[in-house]
């Protein structure tokens, strides 16, 4: 319906200049702008191509579907910068304003070349307007899911981090666990230990949980789940590491580790594996 | 009919796993099994399972209902070699196997029922029945 009525691309392609330059004064005004993240020279190239983009664009007649084909190199382009900002470390604001600032200098040439016709000036800026919304959307949107990346990148790599597996003598590994327990994490661990001790062939596993913040059920189910698997596979798990407010905390909620050995510390927890693979330490 | 090996070894049956079990292998090993250690009197049975790749709750039972059958015909039994993945889903299935006595691979599983088996020697050397 906007199609051929708008005049939007006539006015964008004939004040490219002088919007560019608003707009840049807008951006460099607006107070978001992170002199310490980008240039105003490399700003002013990246508002050049994105006009330029829309401008190219919105030649097509299509000035307000930006699912459309001819939008795609404009979407690509906000995508890609968006994402180099979400990485720079760009506010969400910071990197809605580049789009959200454009607005200004195109009403005000509309407003020009409208002169006083007040229903084709409401219309151009109704379209402008949904189109600049729909930008900022989607730059919006892109930014976000780039940062979700990025949380989602460094989960794995604290799970990674955070399961060290550590042969600590011939036939005893100890796994440190630091951080809340959950089924997810527990899994891991557990996988892990399983298959560290079919690696190394060590008939002990001391798990020691001195990072472990707290014990309630749902952790010493979790921990229980994995001394039984190390069990059926044939080594023999120590807990290690119980704090003395830990073991209060479990007695008054009714925890217990079965038959499962447990000590204070993870010197205790060595002194015991040793013994039990017979080695003696003089 | 296929039939799962059983080998003698000493005083040990070692039987070795290693096809994919289902439900009529398991009971035909039961039968074979508890045949064997009254005809040879075992005082142990060592079951590999290293080649066991899946394992259901059917499968889970029938590990533990072969130790506690040996037992009753007095010869310990240990399970080795089972592959992490068994292990978690046996946890997962929720079968304890309490009674079941496990071990990395063959060569400990061995010396752990030959230690057994001279405990449980120890314990029997002052009847009159013993040889």
């Amino acid at each position: 319906m906007t199609k051929s009525t708008s005049r939007l691309n006539d006015i964008l392609e004939k004040n490219e200049k002088e919007i560019l330059d608003d707009w840049m004064r807008e951006q460099l005004a607006s107070g978001t702008l992170r002199k310490d993240l980008i240039t105003e020279s490399e700003l002013r190239k990246q508002s050049a191509e994105l006009l330029g983009l829309i401008i190219n664009a919105t030649r097509s007649g299509n000035v307000t579907e930006i699912s459309g084909t001819e939008w795609k190199p404009v979407l690509d382009f906000l995508a890609a910068t968006s994402k180099t900002r979400a990485a720079q470390g760009f506010s969400p604001v910071e990197t809605a304003t580049f789009i959200f600032s454009m607005k200004q200098p195109i009403f005000t040439r509309l407003k020009k070349e409208a002169g006083s016709n007040a229903s084709v000036l409401a219309d151009e800026i109704w379209v402008a307007t949904v189109l600049t919304d729909k930008l900022g959307l989607f730059t919006a949107e892109t930014y976000q899911k780039s940062r979700e990346e990025i949380i989602r990148r460094q989960q794995m790599e604290l799970l990674e981090l955070s399961t060290p597996v550590i042969r600590i003598w011939e036939g005893i590994l100890v796994l440190p666990l630091i951080g809340t327990l959950d089924s997810s994490r527990t899994q891991i661990v557990m996988e892990t230990l399983l298959q560290n001790i079919v690696d190394t062939n060590s008939g002990i596993a001391i798990i020691d949980i001195t990072g472990v913040p707290a014990v309630d059920t749902l952790v010493a189910q979790h921990l229980i789940k994995t001394v039984s698997a190390a069990r059926l596979m044939g080594a023999q798990c120590i807990i290690s590491g119980i704090r003395p407010q830990i073991a209060q905390t479990m007695v008054h909620l009714g925890v217990a580790f079965g038959d499962v050995v447990t000590k204070a510390s993870l010197a205790d927890a060595l002194k015991y594996a040793f013994r039990q693979s017979g080695i003696t330490v003089t | 009919m296929e039939k799962i090996p059983i080998l003698k070894l000493g005083e040990i049956l070692l039987v070795s796993i290693q096809v994919d079990m289902h439900d009529r292998l398991a009971i035909t090993l039961q039968d074979d099994l508890t045949a064997r250690i009254v005809k040879d009197r075992a005082r142990g049975v060592l079951i590999d399972i290293s080649s066991l790749e899946m394992v259901d709750s059917f499968i889970g039972r029938m590990l533990g209902n072969i130790a506690a059958m040996s037992q009753a015909l007095g010869a310990q039994t240990v399970v080795v070699g089972m592959r992490p993945a068994v292990a978690i889903t046996i946890v997962e299935l929720g079968l304890s196997m309490q009674n079941v006595r496990t071990a990395l691979n063959v060569e400990r599983g061995i010396e752990m029922l030959q230690r057994a088996v001279e405990e449980s020697e120890e314990d029997t050397t002052h009847e009159p029945s013993g040889t």
